[in-house]
């Protein structure tokens, strides 16, 4: 690849990791004002593996996240209006404002669901890469979790199936070291959960995954596979959750020196600088940042427009047909 | 017309279904070649091969769990649970995922899922073999529930849930599968949502499903010959549940009985006779009675357990009571 189409494509990485972070953090703003219930669980510093891998996708492509799920939905083409009006619970929200931040959906992207239960999402995408096997489709499944999921029997039972059926399925491992707030390394006797494939039979690959270019290489890799019959992938981000659990976590179970010195691998700043190694102006980063701060406050504005769902519309979409 | 068993009917739907419709998928445990532990899945295999007749290793939560994704994707599958108390440890697919996503997504996702199980007391299965689990699912908003008590319904129902959208559990009771009983030979669905008076009377109501039906039928019959005239109604599915038909009976004989093997307490039999009293609490000319599984894990001896599942005398007696008390 010349260095020209490397930098163009770098460039458009890094303006989307840019959305991603910026979306992640008026969402805190606007969850601080009190416009959001709940919980809200950001991305902040896991962007890389958002864009990294859903850029190695077709729009047709099936996809299963989380409840830190907004940089993924948002990567596999989301629209930040509708998406920012589902986290406010608005009527122009992805889901009529019945899912908010935890579950956003979009079926006609792919996007069959962010899950609030770990690891719960991983069983479905390996159903959607059975479907699209059995209809003689070559779209591929993508399911983003984290390492906390790999504790649980839903996963295990998934990578067993994805196995078993050799489905076109990319498993997304992003490991930011915490699951809630609890470190990996207490909960686990292993060095690389990525080896937990290996006892199913599915290759795996460990990535840097603050690094966008090498999470694209293995995730085109991994969905090449897929795609051409060769079974599920693996692919072990490694990367790490700049803000808490949910906001408003005390964080008491990690170092200020830790969260620094992953703070200086953050992907944008990684981005960036290899940018300007590639020869790509500060004035073109800086008019992207620019490009970035509208499309956020558009979406913004959308959403605080949106109006509150009816009460009346809490009774609908819970059947097809209700009465047989 | 002619006879065949519960299990048969059961099969024939699934294959009438399959051939009508590619996007059929059984998958579970043991129902290639061994056809199933009772049989249902019998020469599916054969003839629709192992791509559209998955056996599957013990993970429930993962075939249950892939199955919501195919569902969501296109595919019509049916997972068959071999016992319904195996659904318990893959309990966050079905009442977390699939009962929840159409409305999480705004009406968005459709989970055309039918998970086929078999539940109930009878053959000393003792504990964790002989639940009946209908509340626990008709509880969560999101699921048809449905419960057969003959071949005939048991097929027409079942090719009913293959042509809906809705995530059915559809629950097979492990006693009624060698049972035989008429079924049409001509083309037949049985919508959910519509019981059906199996006895016509005028002096009591007894509602029941599922195995307990039959009990309730043998009661009435015994009663008739006491001239008491009791009204049978089989509700078919708790979800949707047809009130109209029972509110109709009761308003003509202002007595009700519930029967169900499901627990007493907090049991299907509490609800109905809540919305009774709701409905029609002047014309009730008795308290509601219920006949159910006394609030006690299923014992293993088989003696005892047949003295505490209901029986028809245990409904005959409930009956004669309940038309005593003024």
């Amino acid at each position: 690849m010349s260095s020209e189409t490397r930098a163009e494509r770098l460039m458009d990485f890094y303006r989307r990791m840019l959305q991603l972070r910026r979306f992640e953090e008026r969402s805190i703003e606007l969850y601080q004002q009190g416009l959001m219930g709940g919980s809200l669980h950001v991305g902040i510093g896991q962007e890389a593996v958002a864009v990294g891998v859903c850029a190695a996708l077709r729009p047709d492509d099936y996809m299963t996240n989380t409840y830190r799920g907004r940089p993924q939905f948002l990567a596999k083409g989301a629209d930040p209006g509708r998406t920012m009006a589902e986290l406010l619970g608005r009527r122009d929200g992805y889901c009529r404002g019945k899912g908010g931040p935890m579950h956003v959906t979009a079926v006609e992207l792919g996007c069959l669901g962010a899950n609030a239960i770990v690891g719960a999402g991983v069983p479905i995408a390996v159903g959607a890469a059975l479907s699209a096997k059995m209809q003689g489709s070559d779209r591929v499944a993508v399911t983003f979790f984290g390492e906390g999921a790999t504790n649980q029997g839903a996963w295990h039972e998934a990578m067993n199936l994805a196995a078993v059926w050799q489905a076109p399925v990319v498993l997304v491992l992003e490991n930011n070291q915490y699951a809630e707030m609890t470190p990996i390394r207490r909960t686990v006797r292993i060095e690389r959960l990525a080896d937990r494939a290996t006892a199913y039979g599915i290759p795996a690959v460990i990535v840097d995954g603050m690094d966008v270019e090498a999470v694209h290489a293995a995730a085109v890799v991994a969905v090449a596979r897929a795609r051409s019959g060769g079974g599920p992938t693996l692919i072990e981000a490694q990367t790490y959750r700049f803000k808490g659990h949910m906001i408003g976590d005390s964080e008491v179970y990690r170092t200020r020196e830790e969260v620094t010195e992953w703070m200086a691998r953050d992907p944008l700043r990684l981005s960036r600088q290899k940018l300007i190694e590639l020869g790509v102006a500060e004035d073109a980063l800086d008019r992207a940042e620019r490009e970035v701060e509208r499309w956020i406050e558009e979406a913004v504005a959308f959403a605080l427009a949106s109006p509150e769902p009816t009460v009346e519309s809490a009774f609908e979409d819970v059947w097809v047909s209700p009465s047989s | 017309m002619r006879e065949i068993t519960y299990a048969d009917a059961l099969n024939e739907a699934l294959r009438e279904e399959m051939e009508r419709d590619p996007r059929i998928v059984l998958l579970g445990e043991d129902i290639g070649e061994y056809g199933g532990v009772f049989k249902v899945t019998r020469g599916l295999l054969d003839t629709f091969g192992p791509d559209r007749v998955r056996d599957t290793p013990i993970s429930e939560t993962g075939f249950i769990g892939a199955a919501i994704g195919m569902a969501m994707t296109g595919m019509r599958p049916v997972v068959e649970v071999m016992w319904v108390d195996f659904t318990l440890v893959a309990i966050d697919q079905i009442l977390n995922q699939a009962a929840k996503l159409r409305y999480m997504s705004g009406g968005q996702a459709r989970v055309p899922l039918v998970i086929r199980t078999q539940q109930g007391g009878g053959r000393g299965n003792g504990a964790q073999h002989s639940q009946s689990l209908e509340v626990l699912f008709a509880h969560i908003p999101g699921l048809k529930v449905v419960l057969p008590a003959t071949p005939r319904d048991a097929k027409g129902l079942l090719k009913f849930a293959l042509r809906q959208d809705d995530p059915t559990v559809f629950l097979e009771h492990k006693m009624l599968y060698f049972t035989r009983g008429e079924v049409p030979d001509e083309e037949y669905v049985i919508p959910f949502g519509q019981a059906e008076v199996v006895v016509p009377g005028s002096d009591i109501t007894i509602v029941s499903w599922s195995r307990s039906l039959l009990r309730a039928v043998e009661a009435a019959q015994a009663l008739r010959d006491d001239g008491i005239a009791a009204e049978v109604i089989d509700l078919r599915t708790l979800v949707p549940l047809d009130m109209e038909t029972i509110y109709r009976s009761v308003r003509k004989t202002n007595r009700l009985v519930v029967v169900h093997e499901a627990h007493r307490s907090f049991g299907p039999g509490a609800e109905i006779a809540a919305r009774v009293q709701e409905e029609l609490f002047t014309e009730l000319d008795a308290p509601v009675t219920r006949i159910a599984t006394p609030d006690i894990p299923i014992p293993y001896s088989r003696a005892v357990e047949a003295a505490i599942l209901p029986s028809t005398q245990t409904i005959i007696e409930a009956v004669r009571s309940t038309l005593a008390r003024v």
